[in-house]
């Protein structure tokens, strides 16, 4: 049956400021690009000077069913424009409000990197909030906008990855999770409860039949 | 004088039809010469004997080649490739020239014309091997950049060898020809050194050296300034010919070898700023003499020898070819040239070339190798230039399949090798854009038209090149093949959209970002088929316009609202603008139909700056609007 349930169709907004130096998100971008149903936005270099074309995005939106935002974490948030897309592009009758339901439905989430451990992302660790309550803030702003929140795709630890090595597997699950979420094989109900959503990838997706 | 015009007339028709045929078949134009000159001698016989005048005048045409060898030597990019120019090119010829030599001496041949045919065949074919790698696509691949290191050693490497030859003259052969010439041809040769003592003869040929250096360095480029700022094409064309031709008599006036005179003038000349338009005006002298000098070298190929010792023949080229490719397949290996990249290396340069015949007949001349032999040799050339189209379509077809199979799927590089960007004109404009790229690590070949320009910005460093950039030759030798970008910076509007045009017939792979003068200029531009259009005042201007209003107190950050808003009415209504202009004929494409779109698009302007939206809001402040004051009674 899952196979015959129409493809979602993928929005992944991509803002890292700093490319030429990522080695992380770079490869996440480029591998979601050859992903099929997925769309691949780079914001920085739509929008080197931060003039972002509301009807435009909007427009994106409509036209999509998950909504991504992928981005290295800047102090428990988005980079800046990320920021800006949403100050501009979550207008009042669209987003939210008077007839505001153009995103009623879709789901949301965000992928994203973090220099800490997991360990540091905790009430006992040095950032004393776990990842999933930083991202609050983006949990009811997706909420306000009659979106689904799943947990983040994260990883963390990211400024070492490349070297113990956990690049390869992490590319293999995002392209896994970007998969499932065009086929409709994730588990929506349990990836909402969890801290993050590549805790334990495969018990949350449904094998074809 | 009848006689002339029948026979320069036989010569070029020879080469037009025969050389587009060989280009054609993928064989290049020197085969297409040399074959050429088979069909016009020893084929039909319509030439004959006046061929070896002919030869000696056409050898001029390699003078001039080492000329452009020279220019070409720009010492920082030798310096670059010291590694491989020095280590792979000297290892070649030095080992091919051993193994050639030590074969023939087994051969049991005199020593001397041993080591003469080693250096003759340890050469390859520049002219063939560069013209493929820029049809092929090959210059960016490692064996391709290899191969031409190796290539630019060899052509380096002709000088020392020209001078090392005369010194490999057979005795005994001096003596019988030079008994047999001297009465007859005693008289054509002027020497100012022959009857001096050794010691007068070295400080003739110092002085002589010096003489080139020093006027090239110091005396030239006055010269060559007061000519170009005459602005009389034709006399800097003969200016340059005055060059090349008076060093050339200087140095057969001490006895020394006009090519090596001409060569270290070119390499005094190589920095300079005229390079470009010297390269352009001696091309097509150079080509048409070397090409004379082909053709006079495929009309004197002895058929009745190579008939007689066909098998001969055919075996030495075999053996050349490969041994040429043992010696280079292991250098290749040597310098880790990998899989598909190793065998271009080794297949590109496996044939002798045309510097061979050069050398070939030089040696005629200084008595090294005897006639007969220099008459087998020549053909061995000849094949094995021959053979080389074969092995590039060998490459193709088995070796680069062979090894792409074997190749991952890797990322894309994010910038890959850059070819260089030119910027044609050099005045306000090309020089912001020159130094943002330069101060990037961009390359630029800067070009520019006014001899004063150039010389002002010598002053601040900035390199450019004195020339003309709308002439096809000139923008052809500033590197359009290679060049990724060109960007257009010349005040004429007329010559700005000749160019623009040029090049994307020409070249369409080449960018071209263009400054327009004013709006008409820039639909003409976008006419040309131009990538990118600046109107040279509008970003100036409209970041006065923004400044006017900051200092009418707008705030700062509402100013760069209203400038985007503004940018982006005006692109919106772009293309019916365009089109309205590209309509109309004539002088009326400014016409009322014009003004009346252009009325529109200065209402639709205001109306984006202050008429409210469905929500209330005008379009500049859409951005981080509120909303009403009394959604929050909406909201369940």
């Amino acid at each position: 049956m899952a196979a015959m349930l129409k493809k979602q169709k993928i929005l992944l907004l991509f803002a890292h400021p700093a490319q030429e130096r990522s080695e992380v998100n770079i490869h996440l971008y480029n591998a979601a690009k050859k992903v099929e149903h997925v769309t691949t936005v780079d914001l920085y270099h739509e929008y080197p000077a931060h003039h972002i074309d509301v009807d435009k995005e909007q427009q994106r939106l409509r036209e999509h069913d998950v909504i991504i935002f992928q981005f290295p974490l800047y102090w428990y948030s988005t980079p800046a424009i990320l920021k800006d897309w949403q100050d501009l592009v979550l207008e009042y009758q669209f987003a939210y409000g008077k007839g505001g339901t153009a995103l009623k439905g879709k789901i949301f989430l965000c992928a994203l990197t973090a220099g800490g451990s997991e360990s540091a992302y905790c009430s006992g660790g040095y950032n004393h909030y776990t990842l999933r309550e930083l991202l609050r803030p983006l949990e009811q702003t997706a909420n306000f906008c009659h979106m689904r929140f799943i947990a983040p795709f994260a990883l963390f630890g990211a400024r070492t990855a490349v070297e113990e090595d956990l690049l390869t597997q992490h590319i293999e699950d995002w392209k896994k999770l970007l998969n499932a979420l065009s086929e409709q094989r994730l588990d929506l109900e349990q990836a909402a409860q969890l801290t993050r959503v590549n805790e334990n990838l495969d018990a949350l997706i449904q094998e074809t039949v | 004088m009848t006689s002339y015009f029948i026979q320069a007339f036989i010569y070029l028709c020879a080469a037009v039809i025969a050389v587009p045929i060989a280009k054609r078949l993928g064989l290049g134009s020197v085969l297409g010469y040399l074959i050429a000159g088979v069909i016009i001698g020893p084929i039909t016989g319509i030439v004959g004997s006046e061929t070896a005048t002919i030869q000696h005048f056409a050898e001029f045409g390699v003078v001039m080649m080492l000329f452009l060898v020279g220019l070409e030597l720009e010492p920082r990019m030798l310096w670059g490739m010291r590694h491989r120019l020095i280590g792979l090119g000297g290892l070649q010829v030095g080992i091919t020239t051993l193994l050639v030599f030590g074969a023939n001496v087994g051969f049991g041949l005199d020593w001397r014309i041993a080591l003469t045919i080693g250096l003759i065949f340890s050469l390859s074919s520049t002219a063939i091997v560069l013209q493929t790698f820029n049809e092929k696509g090959l210059t960016k691949r490692d064996g391709g950049r290899a191969a031409f290191s190796v290539l630019l050693f060899q052509d380096i490497a002709v000088i020392p060898m020209l001078a090392l030859i005369p010194l490999l003259a057979l005795p005994d052969l001096v003596t019988s020809i030079e008994t047999v010439a001297t009465s007859a041809e005693h008289h054509e040769e002027i020497n100012l050194v022959a009857h001096l003592p050794n010691w007068a003869y070295g400080l003739v040929i110092v002085l002589a050296i010096t003489a080139v250096i020093i006027g090239g360095r110091y005396l030239c480029h006055p010269l060559f300034r007061i000519v170009a700022k005459t602005g009389l094409r034709e006399i800097f064309t003969a200016t340059t010919l005055m060059l090349v031709i008076g060093i050339a008599a200087l140095m057969s006036l001490v006895g020394l070898s006009p090519a090596l005179g001409t060569f270290l003038a070119g390499v005094v000349l190589a920095n300079s700023e005229f390079r470009h338009e010297l390269e352009s005006d001696l091309e097509p002298f150079k080509g048409l003499l070397l090409g004379l000098f082909f053709i006079t070298v495929g009309a004197g190929i002895d058929f009745s020898i190579i008939w007689k010792n066909l098998s001969l023949v055919l075996s030495l080229t075999l053996g050349l070819m490969v041994a040429k490719s043992v010696v280079l397949f292991a250098l290749g290996s040597l310098f880790k040239l990998k899989g598909a990249d190793r065998w271009l290396f080794t297949l590109s340069l496996a044939q002798a070339g045309e510097f061979g015949f050069v050398l070939l007949s030089f040696t005629i001349q200084h008595h090294a190798l005897p006639m007969d032999l220099a008459q087998l040799l020549s053909p061995v050339v000849a094949f094995s230039m021959f053979l080389t189209p074969a092995l590039f379509i060998l490459f193709d077809q088995v070796i680069v399949r062979r090894y792409e199979k074997q190749k991952i799927d890797r990322e894309a590089d994010a910038i890959d090798e850059e070819g260089p960007v030119i910027i044609a004109g050099i005045g306000r404009f090309g020089q912001i854009v020159n130094r943002l790229l330069v101060a990037n690590g961009v390359k630029t070949v800067v070009l520019d038209h006014s001899v004063s320009m150039v010389d002002t910005l010598k002053k601040i460093n900035i390199k450019s090149f004195y020339g003309d950039a709308t002439r096809p030759d000139l923008i052809h030798t500033a590197g359009i093949e290679q060049a990724k970008l060109l960007v257009v910076a010349i005040d004429d509007r007329h010559r700005t959209n000749d160019l623009v045009k040029y090049v994307k017939q020409t070249h369409p792979g080449v960018k071209i970002l263009a400054r327009a003068y004013d709006r008409a200029h820039a639909y003409e531009l976008q006419n040309a088929k131009a990538d990118s259009i600046i109107v040279e005042t509008y970003y100036s201007a409209l970041e006065a316009g923004a400044e006017a209003l900051r200092q009418l107190q707008f705030h700062p950050f509402k100013v760069e609202q209203l400038k985007r808003v503004f940018v982006a009415t005006e692109k919106e209504r772009h293309d019916t603008l365009f089109n309205t202009w590209r309509e109309a004929e004539g002088e009326n494409r400014f016409g009322s139909n014009y003004v009346q779109l252009f009325l529109e698009l200065e209402k639709a302007l205001a109306e984006a700056m202050k008429k409210d939206r469905d929500a209330g809001h005008s379009r500049s402040e859409r951005g981080w609007t509120p909303p009403p004051k009394q959604y929050q009674g909406e909201l369940d």
